[in-house]
């Protein structure tokens, strides 16, 4: 991270350090200490163990890494982990309740709504994201508000499908 | 990304303390574009002033008639408020028009003012640019143009504003509101994005020491004739190439006010008054359209590669008209062109 380049004009600063933050992942509290440069992303993959949300471009562009926070799908890759402290985060670890997958994850599985599986955590968060919003109810409306998950495998259709299955709409 | 320190402004003033007294601070709201730069070593803070928790959120109605949008209140927020939906649907189908729900989620009003150029070359710190690094050059004048400007550009920078939001706030003559040091004031929209010249560092009006606090939009919303057409190389997601904001007051078939503003075609949006002023007292009828159409592009120069969006350009601002005439605003999701 640390690039020793000399920035003419800025003061000289001491060292950032480490930040408390307490997020409430899954339903469960996890406190832990990061820098401040730290995204959600690397805070959930590298100091929680939470694998399931995946680094794709780390540009915002491609929407493997959404989550929900606080209810809202978002790019984990684009807020910092201390700018979230308190917040309420769910990953792709957390959709499954009681042992019985979200009703979404199991319409993946129905629709075969994926290939290589890559992008498919962050296409569910989106997708129960979208369902949750109430907005999109058409299939246009649905591959519309779904533009910000790329499908390299192109399984595009399925998922339109899959999303429909879920919101209890006719495929 | 350069190693910074992390704040958390207390309220307005102490925001307005932090940056006035650090000149490598940057304040962040929804980050997804500074963040995005920051990785790529664009934007350098040494310290990032976060102002995402200040009471700035809400949609209030104003003793005008009008609204006034807090800084802070997220994209998508905004374009499925039911005040701004029923009376400015212009602003929301503009909105919508951009990034991804993810993105809406997150971006914030006063950030997507701020957004900086998509430009490759801006973000390529190999490459000189004069919005970049001062004095180092503009690689894109005799590089890949194809998204560029074609109005209002200079020698220095042929850069476009990305926003399709900032597109709709300048068709409806929006106001943005800002406080700093020196107290609170109010910027209408037209002069708070800057054209490129020889100053192409500086993206707005906006003083280093300011703040943006709400974005006021006045009454007139113009949600019987309006719509938003954006072209892009893709359907979804995706920088306009041109976007044309149209709202329209029509009485018996008569023009009667006409607001025209295009996305993807210059440093800022580009409104052109004399285009506008044609519009009035016109039929609302093809003829109209295309003189307007004229009259707005009639100083657009081009790039080597971007000769077709002055055609592009023309013909969406007669098709936005007519959606706007016919009451038939483009829809955001089916994307069929009526």
């Amino acid at each position: 991270m640390q690039d020793g380049a000399v920035h003419p004009g800025a003061s000289p600063s001491p060292l950032p350090e480490k930040v408390s933050v307490t997020l409430i992942v899954n339903g469960i509290e996890r406190r832990f200490s990061v820098l401040p440069w730290v995204s959600l992303l690397d805070a959930l993959r590298d100091h929680l163990d939470l694998t399931g949300t995946k680094k794709g471009c780390d540009h915002g562009q491609c929407g493997a890494c959404t989550v929900l926070v606080d209810g809202r799908r978002i790019n984990s890759c684009l807020t910092l982990a201390v700018m979230r402290d308190g917040a309420h985060v769910t990953t792709i670890e957390g959709l499954a309740a009681n042992g019985a997958l979200d009703p979404l994850q199991q319409a993946f599985i129905d629709h075969d709504a994926f290939q290589c599986g890559y992008c498919t955590p962050g296409q569910i968060c989106s997708g129960v994201g979208l369902i949750a919003e109430g907005r999109a109810k058409t299939a246009d409306e649905i591959r519309e508000f779904m533009s910000g998950n790329i499908c390299r495998c192109g399984a595009y259709p399925n998922i339109v499908s899959a999303i429909q299955q879920a919101m209890g709409a006719k495929p | 990304m350069i190693p910074f320190q992390y704040t958390k402004a207390s309220d307005v003033a102490d925001a307005v303390r932090l940056i006035a007294a650090n000149g490598g601070a940057k304040f962040i709201a929804g980050g997804t574009n500074l963040l995005d730069l920051m990785k790529d070593n664009v934007e350098r803070p040494t310290t990032l002033i976060d102002i995402s928790r200040l009471p700035l959120n809400s949609v209030e109605e104003t003793a005008s008639g009008g609204l006034r949008i807090g800084a802070l209140v997220p994209n998508a927020d905004l374009a499925w408020h039911p005040l701004i939906e029923k009376r400015y649907p212009l602003l929301s189908s503009a909105i919508l028009a951009g990034a991804s729900q993810q993105l809406r989620n997150m971006a914030s009003t006063g950030g997507n003012l701020l957004q900086r150029t998509r430009c490759a070359y801006f973000y390529d710190t190999a490459t000189p640019c004069n919005k970049r690094q001062p004095g180092s050059g503009c690689s894109a004048v005799n590089g890949v143009n194809r998204g560029h400007a074609i109005l209002g550009a200079s020698t220095s920078c042929i850069a476009t504003h990305p926003s399709d939001m900032c597109v709709a706030l300048a068709a409806l003559d929006a106001t943005v509101h800002v406080t700093g040091a020196k107290g609170a004031r109010a910027i209408p929209f037209a002069d708070f994005h800057r054209l490129p010249g020889d100053t192409p560092h500086i993206d707005t009006n906006l003083a280093p020491d300011e703040i943006i606090t709400a974005i006021e939009v006045p009454a007139k919303g113009f949600a019987t004739h309006y719509s938003y057409l954006k072209i892009r190389d893709r359907m979804s997601y995706a920088f306009a190439l041109v976007s044309v904001a149209a709202a329209l007051e029509i009485k018996n078939g008569t023009i009667e006010e006409a607001r025209l503003a295009l996305g993807g075609v210059a440093h800022k949006p580009w409104r052109d008054a004399g285009a506008e002023a044609a519009l009035r007292g016109q039929p609302a009828e093809d003829a109209s359209f295309a003189r307007a159409a004229d009259l707005l592009l009639r100083d657009a120069r081009p790039q080597a590669h971007n000769d077709f969006k002055v055609d592009l350009a023309r013909r969406a601002i007669i098709r936005t008209l007519t959606q706007a005439a016919h009451g038939t605003p483009q829809s955001q999701s089916n994307k069929t062109i009526q």
